[in-house]
């Protein structure tokens, strides 16, 4: 039962070969297989966020998936979103507006974010809102992430 | 919070799902589909399957189609299939409406339509909508196919009619007529948390009287369905005020409401009448 499955996860274009039971949620894998410790988990059961991450172009939980499900797909972490020294416009706008102060959720947020604008570059200011509804921050109030967002947003869409 | 071991099937395709379910149904044998409901139950170990039957490499299960009656769902059309119409119907609409008050934009990526309805949580706005709407559900096994009316499948909290060797394979939903109306209104204390009560209702309009009209209510009772008293309430009617107000408070006196720790039936019940009432509201708009 505690057969371990040799796979290879590809997170930010690079290749991990790891070897993990079936039951390895990918959030675990990412972190303490793969060393990207940028993903975070909050509660390990799909309600707060923290471990959003970005497989095959889609935002979904990682700890409601398996890392075995994620093999040959490609798996986007917070590591991946700058490039080089140059931080992505939403990692900028989320310091600009200051949409963070503990910083736990600000990985999961980013990779949500980042996940639905490029999915839906002009998703409309209210479903917007209901999209990052789908994150918890015991921090901000809320009030600078929405601010960040919408204004690395209209950056995305190239305004 | 680490679900227990198990043994991951994958197979390719339907029929070797099939005979897999068949083989490990008797050891606690699971369908994997989205995970969105399975594996947080199996993360607080609540679930622990001996094996799961993972159907995300199984080719056709995604399969959406409209044959000019019904809409086909296949196993994997996940619920954000629906974010955008699916046909030029009016059940599309109505589609795209509830799925907006599905959990949450990520879960919405990987949870699937049929498992919502295999899950059977009582508060599913799917489950609501195969009530409410007269679903007909397509449930495989290697000993063969049978359909089950939605009236016949709900069977209790997270119970259903499909035995331990059925795959939910696929759902079909009547389609509207092009004049249908529909509403939909859903109480929870969080956006895209658990509905407290929902309810989803539609008609069509007569010589301006409210005709087969449908009032589904869920999150109330162990399983959604359809209220009767609150439909005759409403047929012959105008739909106006006085004939929602009716129909809402037929429902809420027709209703056997669940209680929780911090939700007394009496409070569910009054909830009913408020969802029931705004549902027929959101049908003007």
């Amino acid at each position: 039962m505690t057969d371990k499955t040799a796979l290879t996860l590809t997170i930010n274009g690079r290749d991990h070969a790891i070897a993990v039971e079936a039951r390895r949620t990918l959030a675990d894998a990412i972190r303490e297989d793969c060393g990207q410790t940028g993903t975070h988990i909050g509660c390990e059961h799909g309600i707060c966020g923290a471990c959003t991450v970005i497989v095959n172009g889609e935002p979904v939980r990682s700890c409601l998936m398996f890392a075995v499900q994620a093999e040959g797909k490609k798996i986007r972490t917070v590591e991946g979103l700058a490039d080089g020294e140059t931080l992505h416009p939403m990692q900028q706008a989320f310091m600009d507006h200051h949409g963070l102060q503990c910083g736990f959720c600000t990985p999961g947020f980013l990779m949500l974010a980042v996940g639905v604008l490029e999915r839906e570059p002009d998703i409309n200011d209210d479903d917007l809102l209901d999209v990052l509804s789908s994150n918890l921050c015991r921090c901000t109030g809320y009030q600078n992430i929405i601010k960040a967002v919408r204004a690395a947003a209209e950056q995305m869409r190239g305004k | 919070m680490k679900p227990a071991p198990f043994v991951r099937h994958v197979p390719r395709t339907l029929q070797q799902a099939l005979a897999i379910l068949s083989q490990v149904a008797g050891q606690d044998g699971r369908i994997l589909a989205g995970g969105q409901s399975l594996v947080p139950i199996m993360a607080f170990r609540l679930a622990k399957p001996a094996h799961l039957i993972d159907i995300n490499e199984v080719a056709g299960l995604d399969r959406l189609e409209s044959d000019g009656k019904v809409l086909s769902i296949g196993a994997r059309v996940r619920h954000a299939a629906f974010h955008a119409p699916v046909t030029d119907n009016r059940l599309a609409a109505l589609l795209t409406y509830v799925a907006r008050h599905i959990a949450h934009y990520p879960i919405r990526m990987r949870g699937t339509f049929c498992g919502s309805l295999a899950h059977a949580d009582p508060a599913s706005e799917w489950c609501l909508t195969a009530a409410t709407l007269g679903a007909t559900m397509v449930a495989m096994s290697q000993r063969g196919t049978r359909e089950i009316a939605a009236s016949d499948f709900f069977e209790g909290i997270m119970s259903t009619a499909l035995a331990d060797d059925e795959l939910l394979a696929e759902v079909r939903l009547p389609l509207l007529t092009p004049d249908a109306k529909f509403g939909f209104y859903e109480f929870n204390r969080r956006a895209g948390d658990f509905a407290m009560a929902a309810s989803l209702v539609t008609y069509s309009l007569v010589n301006g009287k409210m005709a087969q009209a449908r009032v589904g209510v869920g999150g109330a009772e162990p399983s959604p369905r359809r209220i009767e008293e609150a439909e005759a309430a409403l047929n012959g009617q105008s739909p106006d005020d006085d004939a929602f107000r009716a129909a809402a408070q037929a429902a809420s006196d027709a209703v056997d409401p669940l209680e929780d720790h911090q939700t007394n039936a009496e409070y569910r019940r009054d909830l009913v009448r408020v969802v029931v009432r705004r549902a027929l509201e959101h049908s003007l708009t």
